[in-house]
């Protein structure tokens, strides 16, 4: 067997849905049936997951450290409130569309600032660029509605047959197909060729080059994926709760970002996914326990996984899973987390 | 011509307080190569034990600055023997991860021991109110920490290049392993520095009450300003991060003054321009090795 068809094979068998694939979305679509009265916070999980999706394909595939994701996020929500709230594109989808564009182009312009640098100057850059779009949200109050944020969003029927209703049940269904159909597209692209290539950068992009893959093309494109991605995000946001204000651009957003993609775990897809629904659920529990000071236990959470490891923590979470697949089907467990840490 | 004067004297006084409130940060993050996002939170805890001892015990205000720095050293002291020690090798998104809930934690934690509100240091009544140098208004306050931010500096620059402890830490970060088997205790000089950063940190955050708000969410709010003092100034010695300080100090001021409505956007823009131009610093050889 050559070296090429050994690792296409390779990347086919990756590419295979498992069973548990499936079940997982299954088991994500038969929620809505489940608790039919818990539609906004499910709502919310969704979206969480589809912006952490985003932030998963640079962070966990290609390596790239941003703490200003939420700038994307931002962008996508101003431009599907402000397009509803002008009636420029009245039907939803398509003002999704055109919102993630936009971020997407923003993407675009801002990636070449973002591969140029090490980490820090990463860092440094990425959460300018959210800053920066902070303060002219802020300076621009006559567009953006300034602290008071857009008001009065009045959201036209999905495709014209469903109007959202105010238990969110549209919402919900919305949102889970826009992210089930986003995160097939992501499933394709990091089992592509292109994604294949992208791992090879964050394991060595001296040696990526060396082979012949043009890394800085690669991460262009990723970033600028990834901007597309977090722009429908943030239209969701706007779409599904018909306000848009100028936290979608905070700080904070960016950093629980990182905190959710840490719990799910990097460079699987699924990290993003299953992050979103335990984060959303730690939130609920902290919010309830101590409601002004959640922010101390959502820190002392990111503390404590640092310092235990991310990868053992993982390894301790799929113990009994693989356990129970060894002994059960006799075959070889669930791969843990693959992936060296991005630095 | 006077008001030019007035905020080149309110630029230089920020400036030189940023310069505190970052200088250990230059050393962790640019000397040492770890994120530490969490430097404000030594500042902020500085700023609060000195307003404590000053509003609540009645200390006068002179006392209490050494003792901000000293508590705020001791905090940095201890967390780096138990926790940042454990993080110096790993990848710079853990450091992220950890700094940032370090700062999750504090900034909770203060809102839940002092209240969300933003809180005054009381003053001596000396410090109080300007004078008039040939039609410039210089402000008491200010003035003070031009001088004492311009002592901390020269200190530091002749312990820096001048001191046996000095030579030791650029070793120590030019090349630790060289260094350690030179029979330098490098731990000990990174614990040593980092502390001395951390307690340079609670004295800026006690002086900063007064100029730039102390409030449960400073370690947030000015995360940025610290930071770009460090990635812009560089890291090569301590006179990169200082005119770093100094720029952004008057920049900030002028920008505030001339053009207030486009608020820190000048600021970013002239960061991200720098920082394209520049990945290293304007006056650094590199941030990160």
């Amino acid at each position: 067997m050559t070296a090429v068809s050994e690792v296409s094979s390779h990347a086919i068998s990756r590419a295979r849905w498992r069973p548990a694939e499936i079940a997982f979305w299954v088991l994500a679509a038969s929620c809505a049936f489940l608790f039919p009265s818990r539609y906004l916070i499910m709502t919310d999980i969704v979206r969480l997951a589809l912006f952490t999706l985003s932030l998963d394909l640079i962070l966990g595939y290609a390596g790239i450290v941003s703490l200003g994701h939420a700038a994307f996020f931002g962008v996508g929500a101003y431009s599907a409130g402000l397009l509803a709230l002008h009636g420029i594109i009245n039907e939803p989808v398509i003002a999704l569309i055109a919102a993630g564009l936009i971020a997407m182009a923003l993407g675009f312009l801002t990636s070449f600032l973002v591969i140029r640098g090490v980490d820090l100057t990463r860092l440094m850059v990425t959460l300018g660029i959210a800053l920066l779009l902070e303060a002219l949200a802020e300076r621009f109050s006559n567009i953006t509605g300034g602290t008071d944020g857009l008001q009065g969003i009045e959201m036209a029927p999905i495709l014209g047959l469903f109007p959202f209703d105010m238990f969110g049940k549209t919402g919900f269904f919305y949102s889970l197909t826009v992210l089930f159909l986003l995160f097939l597209l992501a499933r394709r692209i990091v089992n592509s060729p292109f994604g294949l290539s992208l791992r090879a950068i964050k394991n060595n992009p001296l040696r990526a080059s060396a082979i012949g893959v043009p890394v800085n093309r690669r991460l262009i494109a990723i970033y600028t994926v990834a901007a597309f991605y977090a722009g429908i995000a943030g239209a969701l946001f706007t779409q599904t709760t018909a306000l848009a204000s100028l936290d979608v651009f905070s700080f904070e957003r960016s950093a629980d970002l990182m905190l959710v993609l840490v719990i799910g775990g990097t460079g699987y897809l699924y990290g993003g996914l299953i992050g979103a629904v335990v984060f959303k659920m730690l939130q609920e529990l902290f919010q309830t326990l101590t409601p002004q000071y959640w922010m101390f236990w959502i820190g002392l959470v990111l503390v404590v996984i640092v310092l235990v490891g991310r990868e053992r923590i993982h390894r301790w979470v799929l113990w009994a899973p693989n356990l129970f697949i060894r002994q059960v089907f006799g075959r070889k467990a669930v791969v843990a987390v693959p992936g060296n840490d991005p630095s | 011509m006077t008001t030019l004067f007035t905020i080149l004297f309110d630029g230089v006084a920020y400036g030189m307080l940023l310069f505190v409130l970052a200088c250990g940060l230059a050393v962790t993050l640019g000397l040492m190569n770890f994120v530490n996002l969490a430097h404000g939170a030594f500042a902020m805890a500085g700023g609060y034990i000195c307003a404590v001892l000053v509003n609540n015990s009645g200390w006068p205000f002179f006392a209490a600055l050494p003792l901000a720095f000293v508590s705020a050293a001791l905090i940095g002291v201890v967390l780096e023997r138990t926790l940042y020690r454990h993080l110096y090798t790993r990848s710079h998104l853990d450091q992220v991860l950890f700094t940032i809930g370090l700062t999750f934690m504090s900034v909770a934690a203060v809102d839940y021991i002092m209240g969300s509100s933003r809180i005054f240091i009381k003053l001596p009544a000396a410090l109080e109110g300007q004078f008039d140098f040939f039609g410039v208004g210089i402000g008491r306050y200010r003035l003070m920490i031009i001088v004492i931010c311009g002592l901390l500096t020269v200190a530091l620059q002749l312990i820096l290049a001048k001191t046996r402890f000095g030579s030791r830490l650029r070793a120590a970060v030019d090349d630790p392993r060289a260094a350690s088997g030179l029979g330098i205790n490098v731990p000990q000089v990174f614990a040593f520095t980092f502390a001395f950063g951390c307690g340079l940190a609670g004295l800026g955050g006690a002086l900063s009450a007064e100029i730039l708000g102390l409030d449960p969410y400073f370690p947030l709010k000015f995360m940025i300003y610290f930071l770009i003092v460090v990635t812009v100034g560089g890291s090569s010695s301590i006179t990169g991060p200082f005119l770093a300080s100094l720029l952004l100090g008057i920049g900030d001021v002028a920008g505030k003054y001339y053009v207030p409505k486009m608020g820190p956007f000048v600021i970013y823009t002239i960061m991200i321009v720098i920082l394209i131009w520049r990945p290293n610093g304007l006056f650094g050889r590199t941030a990160a090795r």
